[in-house]
């Protein structure tokens, strides 16, 4: 059962094509690491599934229903697909435990205690609960993408959706941020990443999905993506990275 | 020397109604300056959602977005385009027979709308200098455009927007004395009055010059500290510091 199906999808910003017929599929509990050289089109995917970016033609089902073109509560929808962004985006004016109950007091009307509880188990999951009350300024790289994480998960959502999430991170701080990543793909949430951190995509995704100018290339398990590559572009590009 | 000599005899002298002219100037620009940034709260918060097409939304929600962008955007141009004087003029007679309002009301009125002109577009830019991650952030767990706004954008907006605010006040300060043309007893028109009793054209004005500088250099002073305040994180902790994942 396919929890997010994509069929034709295409988005243009002004002349540029950076979508040009993305076919693809997301069953419930998997997690798919898509891969691919900058300006692929690997980001705005993502940011499509969340509604952040409006497309041009195409579908995208979620749960069977055609989020583009129906009308449909966005807001409910983000809800159920968290993000977590390569600069973090923790809202900058709250403290470290705010961030993560905001969202589920005003979006999902949740109590503030039932919030509080929800968000101090996520924080403690990602190991941030003696953070709480610190205010997000006050926090490193991958202290601020743990927060984030937290952030998403505290809403239950049932995707979450990581966008390059170690990019932006001295690569010190990027073992943490892949440990709880780690965490919650064997939790059985549903997960799709865009990254360039190969070790993630080998040892813990199920499927790697490789893109190449706006189109998914190619995709297989991590054993066929990374020894047996079939494209040409695809060889080219993991001999780039790995070496 | 002499002046100062005689600018002392006349504060001494005049002392009820200078201090009464200093508490007008002083209500008026600080009253001025609270609803006039609640008007550009408003009008700033509203000129920026109105500039951004939502995803799919309804025509009919695109033509009022853009007759309500008119409406404001004509406002704050006409407001910051004519002088305060004139609107004082303009307002207060062609509004007394309707309304019968004092120069009291009338000023607190006029300079509100005036400041609230020049507070919508601080907004404004107040609103554009948050990163852009931060709406995004907001809307990707489900905030609506308008709880985006409310929650995480016009805060971190205001804190931005602060100098320039405290700045409006200070600007009202002096500007207020414009409001003397519809015979609001503010701290200009009290020197005028002294002059009209002394025949002295320059000690009266010296006076009120001096405690107009002293008013806004103890603003600016103020607003300083405030700004310091502000601008600092709650609590202090080196942001290096880091923190395994978990403990073991």
């Amino acid at each position: 059962m396919d929890i997010i199906r994509i069929k034709d999808l295409r988005k243009s910003f002004g002349n540029l094509e950076v979508l040009k017929g993305v076919d693809f599929s997301v069953a419930k509990g998997e997690v798919v690491t898509i891969i691919g050289s900058s300006g692929s089109g690997k980001s705005t995917l993502l940011r499509c599934i969340n509604l952040l970016e409006e497309v041009d033609s195409g579908s995208i089902y979620y749960h069977d229903v055609d989020i583009c073109n129906t009308t449909i509560d966005v807001n409910e929808h983000r809800t159920k697909v968290g993000m977590v962004f390569q600069s973090f985006n923790l809202f900058a004016n709250m403290t470290v435990l705010k961030n993560c109950t905001i969202g589920q007091t005003k979006v999902l009307k949740r109590s503030e205690k039932e919030a509080t509880e929800k968000a101090m188990h996520f924080l403690e999951k990602v190991g941030m609960k003696d953070f709480a009350n610190a205010s997000v300024t006050q926090l490193s790289g991958g202290q601020k993408q743990r927060v984030a994480i937290a952030r998403a998960l505290a809403m239950d959502c049932e995707v979450l959706l990581f966008d390059e999430p170690t990019s932006a991170l001295d690569p010190e701080m990027v073992g943490d941020v892949l440990d709880v990543m780690r965490d919650i793909a064997h939790s059985g949430i549903t997960m799709l990443v865009v990254t360039h951190e190969m070790s993630f995509a080998k040892d813990v995704s199920h499927r790697v999905c490789f893109m190449d100018q706006g189109r998914v290339l190619e995709e297989g398990t991590p054993e066929e993506i990374f020894q047996n590559p079939k494209h040409q572009r695809t060889k080219a590009f993991l001999s780039r990275i790995i070496n | 020397m002499e002046l100062l000599r005689e600018a002392w005899k006349i504060l001494i002298e005049y002392w009820p109604l200078i201090s009464r002219g200093i508490i007008n100037t002083l209500i008026v620009s600080l009253l001025g300056t609270v609803i006039g940034l609640m008007i550009g709260l408003v009008i700033g918060a509203l000129r920026y959602i109105c500039n951004q097409r939502d995803r799919k939304e309804k025509k009919s929600v695109t033509i009022v977005k853009k007759i309500a962008n008119f409406v404001f955007g004509a406002y704050v141009e006409i407001i910051r385009g004519t002088p305060m004087m004139v609107q004082a003029m303009l307002f207060y007679w062609g509004l007394k027979s309707s309304l019968q309002w004092d120069p009291f009301v009338a000023s607190i009125c006029i300079i509100s709308v005036n400041t609230g002109a020049y507070m919508a577009e601080i907004i404004r830019s107040g609103i554009q200098s948050v990163d852009k991650g931060q709406g995004e952030g907001a809307r990707s767990i489900g905030l609506s455009s308008w709880q985006t706004m409310q929650y995480v954008i016009l805060p971190q907006a205001l804190k931005n927007a602060f100098p320039s605010v405290g700045n409006e006040f200070v600007v009202n300060i002096k500007d207020s004395s414009v409001l003397n043309c519809i015979g609001f007893s503010e701290l200009f028109l009290q020197a005028k009055s002294i002059v009209g009793s002394t025949f002295d054209y320059v000690t009266p004005f010296f006076v009120a010059g001096i405690i107009y500088f002293i008013l806004t250099y103890a603003t600016t002073f103020l607003l300083g500290i405030i700004e310091k305040r502000i601008g600092l994180p709650k609590q202090t902790m080196p942001t290096s510091q880091t923190m395994p994942a978990r403990e073991e």
